[in-house]
């Protein structure tokens, strides 16, 4: 069993327990505890069940790279899945479940897909699923949904809270072991802006769990004495509990914090994302032990070597009583030493290799371990725990030879360094023949914005494997990368003893020729379940590509990230298709490094920050009125003005009445005012809209629309002269922006010459349509601006105070009414919105929404951008021709529209609908012909483009485009619904109210 | 996440700060074209493995375009200059025949 032994326990602090919950059961644990250590020191070594075979799965590894232990934290608003117990420190009152087991962790249904395990090869996802539908429904959802998912997805909103935090460095520093630390020292006094980073709570790494010494001293002390020194230089900033998360472009990195991960309650974000821009960045992030391949290495109670060291040193824990060490390299003896040395068996040393161990391998024997050479392991005993191991000799096919009873196997295969960050943003790797490791070419490292390396690697996770050789590189690489940072390097003397060590050799099987029964429980990938006849398979069936394999197998998919498996995997896969490592390649290496929170990307973006909202100057008073809001862009606008007990649907007819026959106020302050201004304003203007606009005399409106260079319309709106060298453009209320940026980019890289000025002045101006018969006699008794039928004609518009406020009045009509739309300064919105409801009232005056304004300009047959257009629609197919310039040589759209298709009689073109029983046609309804297409569909010959309920004529009206819809005036058209049923409705003119426009010209 | 320097106003504009406006020195073809001219100007674009010519806006920033060299693949960015122009500096030419000698883009080279 594992459990807490009596002493030891750097990183714990015995004096603060903790107690905590997993799977509803009560355990303790002390201040320092991984997840993962108190579990085991509460004899929890059972953590989850594998994907695709519900085996039990035990906790493998103590860092981030561990591929088992993935649980639920906590419950409800705070809920988390796939927490790593390994990177989760404990604390009081935490909540674990185990994930992916139905029902219960001991009994799981599903394990019984092991039995399946012949049924379930390499790439089964891909053989099974090309089968007819009707197995989809009966078989295999069921068997996914039992099976699929390793945590639950969150059901309710996150309660906790998450920032982004912006940092600019001229050096940043991954990695708070011995060589992220030696290279730290390299910038005391550099002059450079120094961020050190630490993904765990403890800097250090690996080398005081290793007993080593630096400078003569225990490393504990030496690691305690150089951070206080890095501490107290002022240009360097330390940090622990910050990942590396991504490497990016040109410098750019993501760190990922952990800030209230561990002390809930405590009112703190739980998590930061650092966006890092970067002059250089050191990657100092270690190397990361592989598993051996050997039958049963998934039983529970396998680990890595140096986990097992880990759990002892770290946290005075020890996974079980009983280790054998099975091993290709000398570190793993270190854990035997441990074990020992805590008053626990060691029955045996597994070492693969003939000539064993250097003088670690003396250490062991001198302190009583057994150590067998050119042995492997056989096969592993025992179902959800260890029970022993049969071994064998290494060169053979696996014949058992001993058994020795055991309930720990510690392995080791070897380290890899790890070079995801690297390799994220286009660093190449090379082979390492000697220590059998991918490790940082140096001549190919990711390049910059000024085609320089900008990220360099020290210490193991640049092969430099022992500690004499971690410190000598990690002085060179920190001095280097100080000076490539533009600093001046500090000189670093660090010095190590150099240690006797046997060369590891690489294992790729145990044994060397296991048959095929032992190689099917061989596990690669513990999370994915893949083992190495998986990817023999694969390789059989023709996947040379390791990235083809990958995805077959799903081996080193979802979290692993390639962290375990990746090795292994790829010595396999080269093996089956015989040819060396490095020609097979690795698989890309893609940030995050681990996972990171959802709530950490998206930080403070949520709720009313989640973007800008623009509000009109009216806004307070129309919240104050019932307003029904709808987002328009980034602004919000009254829907309609909903009245004491009345429905939405009810609100909007009242105001499409009242508007036709008293007096209705819009809040159109959010319509883009763009002023272009300027000698060649005209000239500018004539190219941008369809029609001619340098014609306008001044004093007068004019409405245009608006081209891409393709030719499909994209904005419209009424432009005033409002002097010889200026014009004032409305543009639609979603496109002032794109609309600004359309003129700036033209004239800045097309036209650059031409002298124009733009300016976007729609947040200086309130605007307020007032809209009906009662529209004249509102403004005459507010007084001032002369708004007479011949002082301001239809299509003009004058300047002047109005009600004593400085106003500019344009007779303009989006509703077919006698209307004015008045601009004030935005500071006078609300007065002037006021002074205009209370002189109102007499007339019945009622503020009206967009959707009674969609109404009554469909009523009228005018088009609205997003509606009748949707990026392929011409002005030609809205009837729009009147708009379109005959005589200008020129504008942006013209030579578009000059093209074939565009041309084409059969283009779908605007007319007006009318069903025939009155009701309102569905929005973006087809149109049905006869007959179908290849695809055995009905074919189609025009579609709704707008549709509503008509209060004035009491009626369902729409238009829509319809091919060779203008010559086919009262043909009935068939529209099927989604309910199976057909509506019919008539081809009619688009314009349904007021043809001759008598009512907005009075 | 590029960064690249503006023109304009002299700073380092992270990419956060920038729109991108697709391949630079295009030739606007109008009415009167023929076909294949437009299609050349509406369409058909650079796709190269090396040095590219791009547009770009310092949007949230100074509000104007700019154009770029770059390596598309390596992501060097060799340098930036004003959009008022219809062809790569000389100067700026110059500098990108030092680093990726034999290269060429379009017309130019
Ligand atoms: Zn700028």
């Amino acid at each position: 069993m594992s459990t807490r032994l009596a002493n030891g326990g750097r990183l714990v602090n015995r004096d603060r327990a903790v107690s905590f919950s997993f799977n509803g059961k009560q355990m303790r644990g002390f201040e320092g505890d991984t997840l993962a250590s108190a579990l085991l020191a509460g004899d929890q070594m059972l953590v989850g069940r594998s994907f695709k075979y519900h085996r039990p799965r035990g906790i493998v590894a103590s860092g981030a790279e561990e591929p088992n232990g993935l649980v639920n934290l906590g419950s409800g608003d705070m809920f988390e899945p796939n927490a790593r117990v390994t990177t989760t420190e404990v604390f009081d009152g935490l909540q674990a479940g185990s994930q992916n087991h139905w029902p219960s962790l001991e009994f799981d249904v599903g394990a019984v897909n092991a039995k399946l395990s012949r049924f379930l090869p390499a790439g089964f996802y891909y053989k099974m699923f090309i089968h007819p539908r009707p197995l989809w429904k009966h078989v295999y959802e069921p068997f996914i949904r039992q099976s699929a998912g390793l945590g639950k997805a969150p059901k309710d909103r996150d309660g906790e809270r998450y920032e982004h935090f912006y940092a600019h460095v001229d050096l940043l520093i991954i990695g708070g072991g011995i060589a992220g630390l030696v290279a730290a020292k390299a910038a005391i006094g550099s002059g450079l802006r120094v961020l050190v980073v630490e993904q765990t709570a403890a800097w250090g790494g690996r080398a005081p769990v290793d007993g080593a010494e630096i400078d003569g001293m225990p490393a504990d002390q030496w690691v305690a004495q150089t951070v206080a020194e890095l501490d107290a230089a002022e240009n360097i900033e330390m940090r622990t509990r910050l990942m590396g998360a991504g490497v990016y472009d040109h410098g750019y990195v993501l760190g990922y914090e952990r800030i209230g991960d561990h002390q809930p309650g405590a009112s703190l974000p739980k998590h930061r994302l650092w966006r890092i821009r970067a002059g250089h960045v050191l990657t100092a992030t270690g190397a990361i032990e592989r598993p051996l391949s050997f039958a049963g290495n998934d039983v529970p109670g396998v680990m890595l070597a140096s986990a097992v060291r880990d759990y002892a040193v770290n946290f005075g824990v020890s996974a079980g009583d009983r280790t054998v060490v099975v091993t290709n390299n000398d570190d793993a003896y270190r854990t035997a030493l441990v074990m020992k040395e805590a008053g626990l068996d060691v029955p045996a040393i597994i070492d693969a290799r003939d000539g064993g161990a250097g003088a670690l391998g003396a250490e062991a024997e001198a302190a009583g371990i057994r150590v067998l050479k050119g042995k492997g392991i056989a096969k592993v005993k025992g179902g959800k725990r260890v029970t022993g191991v049969a071994t064998c000799a290494m060169a053979g096919e696996g014949t058992p030879q001993e058994e020795i009873a055991c309930d720990v196997v510690a392995m080791s295969g070897g380290w890899s360094p790890v070079v995801h960050l690297w390799s994220h943003c286009g660093g190449k790797l090379l082979w390492d023949e000697h220590h059998a490791f991918f490790r940082p070419d140096p001549e190919r490292a990711p390049t910059g914005a000024a085609g320089e390396a900008f990220v360099s690697v020290a210490g193991s996770a640049n092969g430099a494997m022992a500690l004499a050789n971690v410190v000598v590189d990690a002085a060179a690489q920190g001095v280097a990368a100080v000076k490539a940072a533009g600093g001046k390097a500090a000189k670093v003397a660090v010095k190590a003893e150099a240690e006797d060590m046997a060369a590891m050799a690489p294992v790729w099987m145990m044994p060397q020729g296991a048959k095929y029964e032992l190689r099917t429980k061989m596990w690669l990938d513990y999370q994915n379940d893949v083992k190495v006849s998986d990817v023999q398979l694969a390789a059989q069936e023709g996947f040379e590509s390791v990235e083809h394999t990958k995805r077959y197998t799903t081996l080193g998919m979802a979290t692993d990230q390639g962290k375990l498996s990746n090795i292994n995997g790829l010595a396999i896969l080269s093996d089956a298709l015989n040819q060396p490592i490095p020609q097979t390649g690795t698989t890309t290496f893609r940030p995050p490094y681990t996972p990171i929170s959802m709530g950490a990307i998206a930080g403070e973006a949520r709720d009313t920050i989640f973007q800008p909202l623009r509000k009109t100057p009216m806004h307070e008073w129309h919240d104050a009125h019932g307003a029904h809001w709808e987002p328009v862009g980034h602004w919000r606008r009254a829907y309609c003005f909903q009245q004491p007990g009345e429905s939405v649907e009810d609100a909007v007819q009242r105001e499409v009445k009242n508007t036709r026959e008293k007096l209705g106020l819009l809040d159109a302050s959010t319509l883009g005012k763009l002023i272009v201004k300027g000698p060649d304003a005209g000239k500018f203007l004539d190219m941008l809209y369809t029609n001619m606009m340098s014609t306008l005399k001044v004093g007068r409106c004019r409405y245009g629309l608006m081209c891409s260079e393709n030719g499909f319309l994209m904005d419209d709106g009424v432009v005033a002269r409002l002097s010889e060298d200026t014009f004032l453009c409305h543009t639609t209320s979603g496109g002032a922006d794109h609309i600004h940026a359309h003129m700036e980019e033209w004239l800045q890289t097309e036209w650059w010459d031409w002298k124009v000025w733009v300016v976007n002045a729609t947040e200086q101006y309130a605007q307020v349509a007032v809209v009906g018969p009662k529209a004249r006699k509102v403004l005459q008794k507010l007084g001032g601006l002369d708004v007479s039928r011949d002082a301001l004609p239809f299509m003009g518009w004058a300047e002047g105070e109005i009600a004593g406020i400085p106003a500019r009045a344009f007779r303009i009509s989006f509703s077919g009414e006698l209307s004015y739309e008045i601009a004030v300064p935005a500071n006078y919105g609300q007065a002037f919105w006021d002074k205009l409801i209370e002189a109102g009232e007499e007339f019945g005056v009622m503020p009206y929404g967009t959707e009674a304004l969609h109404i009554m300009r469909a009523e009228k047959g005018f088009i609205m951008i997003g509606d009748e257009t949707d990026g392929t629609v011409i002005p030609q197919d809205l009837e729009l021709n009147w708009a379109i310039s005959k005589k200008k040589e020129d504008f942006i759209g013209k030579r578009g529209q000059e093209r074939v298709h565009m041309t084409d009689p059969d283009r779908w073109k605007l007319v007006g609908l009318k069903t025939v029983d009155g009701s309102v046609l569905p929005d973006g309804a087809y149109a049905v012909s006869e007959g179908s297409n290849a695809n055995g569909q009905r074919n189609v010959i025009g579609r709704v483009t707008s549709t509503y309920h008509s209060p004035t004529l009491d009626r369902g009206i729409a238009m829509g485009l319809v091919k060779h819809g203008p010559d086919r005036m009262g043909e009935r058209l068939e529209f099927p619904k989604v309910d199976g049923t057909s509506v019919h409705a008539e081809i009619c003119d688009p314009v349904f109210f007021d043809r001759e426009g008598e009512k907005q010209d009075v | 996440m590029l960064t690249l320097n503006c023109p304009y106003c002299g700073i380092a504009a992270d990419e956060t700060e920038l729109s991108p406006g697709g391949q630079a020195h295009l030739k606007r073809f109008g009415p009167g074209s023929s076909e294949d001219e437009f299609e050349g100007y509406l369409f058909m674009r650079e796709n190269p493995r090396g040095v590219h010519f791009e547009r770009w806006r310092h949007s949230n920033g100074c509000g104007k375009w700019f154009h770029a060299a770059r390596c598309t693949s390596t992501l060097e960015v060799f340098g930036t200059y004003s959009a008022q122009t219809v062809e790569p500096p000389a100067e700026l030419r110059k500098t990108i025949s030092e680093k990726r000698p034999g290269w060429s883009w379009g017309e130019f080279s």
